[in-house]
């Protein structure tokens, strides 16, 4: 999973060494990576902090929707491939949360915003999984549209974000196979599970374009990200490639994209497509998503009721430290 | 009655050259091999349902580390299941496999032990389970990775490297949260009192076991119950804790004969297969 930048920062207020700020600048441009120890803009890594820990937050997050059908996931194999699935996306959190941490937040501070509401996720997540079909959509679209965003993060200008993106790339394309062939075997069966599966469909798209973030226009973000290599494409340019490689995807396996206004534009070498619904986008963001409560309060109930087990491991370990130490 | 075909002396000559094979009254070579097969519904049903009552955790752990072990440990418990009910169908060779056992028995067919259809109820208690159901099954693989039959000693072989560590990470933790905090503490020893009356089921030997160990399919479990119990003893008092007392033995797991838990677990586990039972997946 991934998440699109949802914050705004305010201006850059820090007011940056110009000369450490220019060389800083010139590293970017030709492509080098920048490292914890390396001099960098407040501002920059700010918005690294934000983005990573966000991209960390949605791995984690994006395990309750699928986390829901790994008990009815319908074979043996399909129950393990799920399994699997959803323990990549922990290892991803674990990856960014460290790679968010080099930037010096330290995790337990990420997770802090995370339950008060102050850090973000991909809104993605904040839409209920009710069929099995929805496990095929999930790892079609939402990973689907993961790969393209972080393709380009791969060259992302910092490094352990950069590194990290390798790890997790290589995964989510391997999730988002196998969600198509969920999505290819519910087209070939069943009266019942090609409906399940267009519907599916129906109910992910538009929340799956959503999220590569607003359109260019209104993303005040996106000049400074590009420019210091922290995004490398826009979100209307990774919105379009996405939709041009998934429509024909829908219709090889006979689904219909829930968009009148879709149609292949000649000229342009792609889809033209229907207005996304922005209102619906920032509600989601507001936290009204449609199961946004429940999202939040299954994170901050794993945690809170959870607190003693940390606790006790932190108490045994601090046991065994004074033991080692009188010996 | 219509009368019998006479015996014709082309009939004896076949007869005569025929000499030599089979024996009376024995099985036919076709004829399933029941007792193996509900010996393989044993091993696989306790893996089965261990995994999906650990699945149960996935998103919802105490940290992001302990999530991933045990998806980790659900995911060998779900590829140990495969591999059991895929054999225990195959034997039967009733066309069934292990989608088919999995999703299409009721209560009454399955053949787990008790111990592991238990509520995960907090993490000790899911710890507890979880530590002295693997000291049980990683003793059992030890000595299945010798079994006369093939593919169990071939399953348990690869088992009983994953089983070792969930065995280890379970008493760690049994170890941790027992000598941890007072009220870690605590709620350790409850899941000790809650599992603690499942263990005398894991060493019956009933007579399918006892006819699967003399034909050196299965373990003797009588064997093995001293060295756990001392195993099971050492890491309980290591953690600071005391093994409750012994009561009456509950019984019934491998006779189809279930807590109430595992109906619950069905219902979920199920779902799909059985709403739709013309689908594949
Ligand atoms: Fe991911
Ligand atoms: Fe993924």
């Amino acid at each position: 999973m991934y998440t699109t930048e949802l914050q705004k920062t305010k201006a850059v207020d820090a007011i940056e060494d110009p000369e450490k700020l220019a060389a800083f600048e010139a590293r970017v441009a030709a492509d080098d990576f920048i490292e914890p120890k390396d001099w960098m803009p407040e501002a920059y890594r700010r918005t690294l902090t934000r983005q990573i820990s966000q991209h960390a937050h949605s791995e984690i997050v994006g395990m309750l929707p699928e986390g829901n059908w790994i008990g009815r996931a319908p074979s043996l194999r399909r129950k393990a491939i799920l399994l699997a699935k959803v323990q990549d996306e922990a290892g991803h959190g674990l990856y960014l949360y460290s790679a968010a941490e080099t930037l010096g937040t330290s995790r337990g501070q990420m997770i802090e915003a995370l339950h008060s509401g102050k850090a973000k996720y991909s809104t993605i997540f904040n839409y209920p999984t009710v069929t099995w079909a929805d496990i095929g959509a999930i790892g079609w679209l939402v990973d689907g549209a993961a790969i393209m965003n972080q393709v380009p993060l791969q060259r992302t200008s910092y490094g352990p974000y950069a590194r990290a993106m390798v790890r997790v790339c290589k995964e989510e394309s391997f999730h988002q196979r196998q969600g198509y062939e969920i999505m290819m075997h519910l087209c070939q069966g069943t009266s019942e599970q090609k409906r399940m599966a267009q519907d599916a469909l129906n109910r992910w798209w538009w929340p799956s374009l959503m999220m590569f973030g607003p359109p260019d226009e209104n993303s005040p973000n996106t000049a400074q990200s590009l420019r210091w290599r922290i995004k490398r494409e826009t979100n209307d340019e990774l919105r379009q490639k996405f939709v041009d490689i998934t429509v024909p995807q829908a219709e090889a396996i006979g689904l219909s994209v829930p968009d009148p206004a879709l149609h292949w534009n000649e000229s342009k070498g792609g889809y033209d497509f229907g207005e996304i619904d922005w209102e619906e986008f920032y509600a989601v963001v507001r936290g009204e998503g449609p199961v946004a409560k429940e999202r939040m309060k299954a994170r901050r109930d794993a945690w809170e009721k959870n607190a003693w087990v940390r606790e006790a491991a932190d108490a045994y370990a601090a046991k065994k430290a004074q033991k080692k130490q009188a010996a | 009655m219509p009368s019998l075909p006479p015996i014709r002396p082309e009939d004896e000559v076949r007869a005569r050259e025929r000499r030599g094979t089979g024996a009376f009254d024995a099985p036919a070579a076709d004829e399933p091999d029941l007792s193996l097969f509900e010996y393989a519904l044993r091993l696989g049903d306790d893996s089965l349902i261990l995994g999906q009552r650990l699945a149960e955790w996935t998103g919802h752990a105490p940290s992001v580390e302990v999530d991933l072990s045990l998806a980790n440990m659900a995911l060998d418990l779900v590829g140990q299941a495969t591999h059991f009910l895929n054999y225990a169908g195959a034997v039967e060779g009733r066309g069934r496999d292990g989608d088919q056992l999995a999703f299409h028995r009721d209560v009454l067919d399955f053949r787990n032990c008790l111990l592991v259809e238990q509520p995960n109820g907090d993490f000790a208690q899911t710890m507890a389970r979880q530590f002295l159901f693997s000291t049980w099954q990683k003793m059992l693989f030890d000595h299945l990775t010798r079994s006369k039959d093939e593919m169990v000693a071939a399953v348990a072989a690869k088992a009983v490297k994953e089983v070792s560590y969930h065995e280890e990470l379970s008493a760690e933790w049994v170890i941790r949260l027992g000598d941890g905090t007072e009220e870690s503490r605590q709620r350790m020893q409850d899941g000790f009192d809650w599992n603690w009356r499942f263990v005398p089921e894991l060493f019956d030997m009933d007579e399918l076991a006892r006819e699967a160990a003399m034909r050196g399919i299965g373990a003797d479990l009588t064997i093995l119950r001293d060295v756990y119990h001392a195993k099971v003893r050492s890491v309980v008092e290591e953690a600071t804790l005391v093994l409750p007392s012994d009561q009456r033995p509950i019984l019934g797991g491998r006779r189809g004969h279930h807590s109430e838990h595992l109906g619950h677990l069905l219902c979920v586990m199920q779902f799909l297969p059985r709403t739709y039972p013309d689908a594949t997946w």
